[in-house]
């Protein structure tokens, strides 16, 4: 066993614990945050240094830590980073617990992490429940009516899934008596056809399955907590679920379905349009919910939820070709890239405004491109991306999902994402219109902490980066998304 | 021969000035300064001058194509790769050169408009985005990079066109503009993939030579040109996406004059131009281009005859002239399509900014508040007075020339002639209706805000400006006398030019369409200044015809009230809401206070909400395995 290649996760256990034993000696909570940021930092330079190995599974083959793995941790480490920038301000209202909060931040992250590299389908439902379970937690933190009854219903609809998850699992392993993702891929491909066709458990398990990540990703139809929770959440746990939790779950839907079902093709292209109805539907249903909607967590919920639709493109693009190219999962690995930066931005952002405001109500934000003109700007760059305009990020990551999925003639589905992108712009720049159009209540300018503002710098950094020049996280992306198979 | 770097820089220099604007000057420099506005003086300046060295090399190089390296923008072995690659050939280069200089002259011209305005930083800084979005549309060599500058002058088009926020109509008409443009744009980007499917590239010269080689052909060719023409439709404002282009008027002047002359608007025509290889193969795109701009040219006049605001009536003007193009585009080619983009940009601009100076001087749009302003203001009269002959097609001001060579290439088409040959008749009244409602009888006031009871004529910084625009706008046509034009985009011949000059009056054609102005001139004469006939009686006789025109056809009603209120909003979206039932809540309730809340979520959990969610999830698996077992 090579315990060297667990360091990452092992700093980020101890950083947790060590956040949770100073909480207990330490008056000025501010020292948490900087011990969990140089937490997070150590374990991304860790990361980072492994980066291009071509590494062996750990424990039994349950742990992979190839690129792809260390990709997913990277953007993992990145989002907590910029959560926990955010929050340093925002903790200030939690009377208490603020060492438990950074601890839970940094253990969800552990478990991400885990996720990541999940190569055994107990490893990934012991690492998705770790996850998990700190999520209920910080969904809930802010005490009040709202924020306990998200976390409730985060709880118990999670717990659902959980359950269906386990059940699609429990079908695989009854039909392959395998739990390690090569070894089940190696049962089905040895099996003759006749017998794959004839008996409904893999597909059933399967469908469970999918039920199961789709809720991590808010895929419809499994999408029903995320506008409760979204609005109910702190903000900087919202952006962070919005973010981290979806990647979480594309990377291990990912790994298990090209691993475990990549083969025979049948199985892929059938999986494949599961993908491209729900990714139809998600993003559809999302993008019309989306506008009616008055306050913008709720709105950035179902934007979300459209969000995952275009992404469950890459999904489908990932089936149709059969294993054939890359296309579609890098595609997805630089989605998610951009996507962090995206709603990070945007979150960081509406945290900025929401707090002094004390409001999430989007008529509440008019004139501030007048009150508080560098945060107003990043929004605006922020929504921009997410409509999918250039010179953002969104732009770029669209246009790569897209054509990812027009090669392998997924033509009528991109036709759909394209009209759901016109639609979309209606809602974002509605948001856009206020803040800069609108009268302001009061002319007051309302300021910014320092670490507030870094983060929302380098959320618009990255938004321009990747949209500009978007060839190196691209050729990242296609390097990490050469799985390793085991 | 240009080197390439310069090619390159005619782009960049107004984005220099744009950050340069946007990050040193308006947060530093007072705002009673005007060096802004001579800051992208300058940069267009250089630019103009490089763009007509371009032009020189272009017209000396073989094949009229310049060769530029292409620069790796996104490589990924064996997925996706981008070029930033520049397609230098004569359409490129005539392009720059009108930008260029109508850009220059509209930003001279503004140093006096927008003298004064809280604004004046933030309209350079636009202005030059927007100058530089529309250069590198004309420069791109592959499609993705030519529709990331597509949407940006999108962008910069929604902040110009908004750029007097304050008023509500302003941003009104800013997000129709972005949002009606942007139906096209998804036509647009459609084609893109489906060409991009079928050949697997995005590079502009490789689409034209599968198209001229007959690789690229049938239902792909023709799906992937009718995309493309989609995004044109949206951007030049064709029938049934025009309606953004009036509205689009509450922008400041000098913005709609560059809109409607050198940028955005003749970005679709540019567009089917610069892919016309494509359209040429297949010839159901080629007869949809040339319908759709023929209906357009009629219908976009007929709205004309009737509005009373200056502005209106060149913008549905505009309208009417692209339809022109887009018909000389389908039925004639690149050149003569071309030609007239090149003319009209020309006189389009200076009518603009003739109606900027009479605003200026009279605080009003509104012609019914004008009259007798000849005298007054020589100039602006003068050179508005040579734009509309220009635009009324006589022989030989500019407008004559092109507008002659589209009218004879209609031929091939006798329901499209005859409709362009009613729009000539249409066109030359409604100018001098607005000339005569003006210029002509006495000064009827102005608008509210009027500055003196005499108006004056504008300062010399708006009045030079002009004028170099009516120099173009008598003499640009003579370029294709000789038919050196149209042999610079392809094809035609050359002749002699006092040839060239008298040709049209040994042909029936070009008589016509002249007696047809003619006329269409003496009937506005007759109503307008004469008053032989009463323009009352006139809307009277013409009751129905009348109001249609008025109302616009009733068109924006059809698409707000009936298509986005009634069917999208409580149809389509309404439903959903109702199948969210929290969305229902939230916006009954919009404003709940969190008191309620607390009590309401409670409530909420009895009622069985949650286990109305885990109901969802169950028939959702359900309807998966369902879908499964009965479709896979």
């Amino acid at each position: 066993m090579n315990l060297t290649l667990f360091i990452p996760e092992l700093t980020l256990t101890v950083f947790a614990i060590l956040v949770i034993l100073l909480d207990l000696f330490v008056r000025q909570k501010r020292v948490l945050a900087q011990v969990s940021i140089s937490g997070l930092v150590i374990a991304g330079v860790i990361t980072i240094a492994m980066w291009g190995n071509s590494f062996p599974a750990i424990f039994n083959n349950m742990l992979a830590v190839d690129n792809f793995a260390l990709f997913f941790k990277l953007i993992f480490l990145a989002v907590a980073f910029l959560v926990i920038l955010a929050s340093v301000d925002y903790t200030s209202r939690f009377a208490r617990f603020q060492g438990e909060y950074y601890a839970l931040v940094l253990l969800s992250t552990l478990g991400m992490m885990l996720m990541a590299g999940a190569a055994d389908l107990i490893t990934l439902y012991i690492s998705l429940e770790l996850t998990s379970i700190s999520l209920y937690a910080l969904v809930g933190f802010l005490k009040d009516g709202k924020s306990t009854e998200a976390s409730l219903k985060y709880l118990l609809l999670g717990a659902i899934s959980s359950a269906v998850l386990l059940y699609g699992m429990a079908l695989i392993f009854g039909f392959t008596g395998k739990t390690q993702l090569g070894e089940i891929a190696m049962v089905i491909q040895t099996m003759p056809a006749q017998t794959l066709l004839a008996s409904p458990a893999l597909i059933l398990g399967m469908v469970l399955l999918i039920a199961g990540f789709g809720f991590k990703i808010a895929a419809v139809p499994f999408q029903m907590w995320v506008p409760d929770v979204y609005e109910g959440a702190p903000t900087p746990i919202t952006a962070y679920l919005s973010v981290a939790s979806k990647a979480a779950g594309f990377a291990i839907i990912l790994r298990v379905f090209f691993s475990a079902f990549g083969q025979p093709e049948w199985l892929s292209l059938n999986w494949g349009m599961i993908f491209a109805v729900l990714a139809a539907i998600g993003m559809t249903l999302g993008n019309i919910m989306a506008i009616p909607q008055t306050n913008i967590k709720r709105l950035l919920g179902y934007s979300s939820i459209a969000q995952a639709g275009y992404l469950l493109i890459g999904l489908a693009a990932m089936g149709f070709s059969a294993g054939a190219d890359t296309a579609g999962r890098s595609g997805i690995l630089f989605f998610l890239a951009s996507y962090v930066f995206t709603n990070m931005g945007v979150f960081i952002a509406i945290i900025a405004i929401s707090t002094k405001l004390n409001s999430d109500q989007i008529e509440d934000y008019a004139g501030m491109g007048k009150r508080t003109p560098l945060v107003a700007l990043a929004l605006t760059l922020g929504l921009i991306s997410l409509i999918g305009m250039p010179p953002a990020a969104g732009f770029m990551a669209k246009f790569y999902i897209f054509s990812a999925a027009v090669q392998h003639n997924l033509l009528w589905l991109v036709i759909i994402a394209v009209i759901n992108s016109v639609i979309s712009a209606y809602y974002y720049l509605r948001v856009v219109k206020v803040m800069w159009l609108g009268k302001p209540a009061s002319e007051e300018k309302i300021s910014q902490s320092g670490t507030l503002k870094l983060a929302l710098v380098l959320a618009s950094l990255g938004i321009l980066l990747l949209g500009i020049l978007p060839g190196y996280v691209m050729r990242l992306a296609e390097f990490a998304a050469n799985m390793r198979l085991y | 021969m240009i080197p390439y770097q310069f090619i390159w820089l005619i782009f960049l220099l107004p984005f220099f000035s744009f950050l340069i604007i946007a990050f040193f000057i308006r947060p530093f420099v007072k705002q009673e300064s005007r060096i802004a506005g001579y800051t992208l003086i300058a940069a267009l300046s250089i630019s103009l001058a490089l763009s007509v060295w371009t032009l020189a090399s272009v017209m000396t190089a073989p094949n009229h194509e310049l060769p530029v390296p292409v620069i790796n923008w996104v490589v990924i072995e064996g997925g996706v790769t981008l070029h930033l690659g520049l397609l230098v050939d004569a359409l490129t280069a005539v392009m720059l050169v009108v930008v260029t200089f109508v850009s220059l002259m509209i930003q001279i011209y503004s140093q006096g408009y927008m003298r004064g305005d809280p604004g004046y930083h933030r309209y350079y800084a636009w202005m030059s985005l927007f100058t530089m979005s529309m250069l590198g549309l004309i420069v791109a060599g592959n499609l993705v990079f030519m529709f990331v500058f597509w949407e940006l002058v999108g962008l910069c088009s929604y902040l110009l066109i908004g750029f007097w926020f304050h008023k509500p109509s302003a941003a009104n008409a800013a997000k129709k503009a972005f949002i009606v443009t942007r139906v096209g744009d998804f036509g647009f980007l459609v084609g893109i993939l489906i060409l991009y499917m079928n050949t697997g590239t995005f590079d502009i010269a490789e689409l034209h030579e599968l198209a001229i080689t007959g690789v690229l052909a049938g239902s792909v060719l023709t799906w992937g040109a009718i995309g493309i023409f989609a995004g044109a439709v949206g951007k030049s404002a064709q029938f049934p996406l025009h309606t953004w282009l009036p509205d689009a008027m509450e922008g400041p002047t000098p913005v709609s004059a560059l809109i409607h002359s050198a940028t955005m608007v003749s970005a679709g025509v540019f567009l089917v131009a610069r892919m016309f290889p494509l359209f040429e193969n297949s010839p159901a795109a080629l007869t949809t281009v040339a319908v759709i701009g023929g209906v357009t040219a009629i219908f976009a006049a007929s709205m004309g005859l009737v509005a009373n605001d200056i502005k209106r009536v060149l913008a549905y003007s505009t309208i009417s002239q692209l339809g022109y193009m887009m018909l000389g585009l389908g039925t004639g080619g690149v050149a003569i399509g071309i030609f007239h983009l090149f003319n009209h940009a020309f006189f389009k601009a200076l009518l603009f900014l003739g109606a900027g100076s009479v605003n200026h001087a009279t605080g009003t749009f509104d012609m019914r508040l004008m009259g007798g302003l000849r005298r007054m203001m020589p100039w602006t009269y003068a050179t508005f007075v040579i734009a509309s002959l220009s635009i009324a097609g006589i022989w030989p001001l500019s407008g004559f020339w092109s507008k002659d060579e589209i009218v004879i290439s209609a031929l091939a088409q006798p329901v499209l002639f005859v409709l362009a040959m009613i729009t000539v008749f249409m066109t030359a009244f409604y100018m001098f209706r607005a000339v005569f409602m003006t210029f002509g009888g006495e000064y009827r006031g102005g608008g509210p805000e009027a500055h003196d009871s005499h108006p004056h004529e504008s300062p010399n910084v708006m009045v030079v400006p002009m004028v170099a625009l009516a120099v173009l706008a008598v003499f640009s046509g003579l370029w294709n006398v000789t038919g050196h034009f149209g042999a610079l985009l392809g094809h035609g011949e050359t002749h002699g030019f006092f040839a060239g000059l008298f040709h049209p009056f040994t042909q029936v054609l070009p008589w016509l369409s002249l007696i047809l102005a003619g006329l269409g001139i003496l009937l506005a004469y007759a109503i307008y200044d004469k008053k032989w006939v009463s323009a009352e009686r006139l809307g009277r006789l013409f009751r129905p015809l009348y109001s249609l025109f008025l109302h616009k056809y009733w068109l924006d009603e059809l698409y707000e009230n009936v298509i986005v209120k009634t069917v999208l909003l409580r149809g389509l979206f309404g439903s959903f809401e109702r199948f969210d039932s929290r969305g229902v809540d939230g916006v009954v309730n919009g404003v709940a206070s969190s008191a309620i809340y607390g009590g309401r979520a409670l409530r909420r959990m009895q009622t069985g909400q949650l286990q109305l969610y885990g109901l969802f999830m169950g028939i959702g698996i359900l309807a998966i395995i369902f879908a499964i077992f009965f479709f896979g």
